[in-house]
């Protein structure tokens, strides 16, 4: 049971944490000026110069990993809804680490999408 | 004001186009192994779905739409709160269970049809929030 909760934790923090990591490369390479290829190219390639986008790569390579691993011993019945606590501790992530604002309106949804999917998920 | 409610638009818009690409992604990639079968944990076994896979058209399309859906990703988080694109995003657990019951004719359960609800009032109340709570980079817009 350790192992489980111990990778579990992999899946939910090295989701959150390198989408967090992906948005702080995103915000720092800036928006396109417009949506056109050139433009567009334009923007990939600055947003893959950046380091952060490369930090959050391999994590979430690493909860991918977990995920698999969880699913070889666990139903994706008990996985799926254990991740979407990802949603919470997601929010939790962009006001603390990215300080973004989390109105009580945005709060009240994370927690009803976070139940929702487990729902979905329980089937 | 203008610039909000246009900055609203395109960040909804962009949500969609993540929502679309990931969920077409997965089935294209669900249809295209459905195709090449079990694969068979054997050095030949995995040569032969290699080759079945780099050369199945619906695994490319598959790709294809996947690569839509980070570039799509990228794109909204370049401005928007990550806070409010990661609900968002859960629109798609609905969108595919409305799919499966038009399409395939699925029975879906009661407990499903309210997590639906629950994700689609989420989603709404999340919506209405400011989409940027933050100061963002614009090197592109110089």
């Amino acid at each position: 049971m350790t192992h489980v909760a111990l990778f579990l934790s992999f899946l939910i923090f090295g989701s959150t944490g390198g989408e967090i990591a992906i948005t702080r490369g995103m915000k720092a390479t800036g928006e396109p000026g417009r949506l056109r290829p050139k433009e567009m190219l334009q923007f990939l390639g600055r947003a893959l110069c950046n380091g952060w986008f490369w930090a959050g790569v391999p994590l979430m390579a690493l909860s991918f990993y977990a995920l698999l691993l969880l699913l070889s011993w666990e139903p994706i019945s008990f996985v799926i809804p254990a991740s979407a606590l990802s949603y919470v501790v997601g929010t939790f992530g962009a006001k603390y680490l990215l300080g973004e604002q989390i109105s009580a309106a945005r709060w009240a949804g994370v927690v009803l999408v976070c139940a929702g999917v487990a729902l979905v998920a329980l089937g | 004001m203008a610039t909000e409610g246009r900055l609203r638009i395109k960040t909804l818009v962009m949500v969609c186009a993540m929502v679309v690409c990931a969920n077409a992604g997965d089935l294209m990639l669900k249809r295209g192994m459905l195709q090449i079968g079990a694969v068979q944990l054997s050095e030949s076994g995995l040569a032969h779905a290699f080759r079945m896979t780099v050369s199945s058209g619906t695994l490319w399309v598959g790709i294809i739409f996947l690569c839509g859906f980070m570039l799509s990703y990228m794109t909204v988080l370049s401005w928007a709160d990550y806070s409010y694109v990661m609900p968002a995003g859960a629109f798609g657990y609905a969108l595919l269970t409305f799919f499966a019951v038009i399409f395939l004719h699925e029975a879906v359960s009661p407990r499903r049809w309210v997590g639906v609800v629950l994700i689609c009032v989420g989603v709404l109340l999340v919506g209405q929030t400011k989409p940027r709570t933050t100061v963002v980079a614009r090197e592109a817009l110089a």
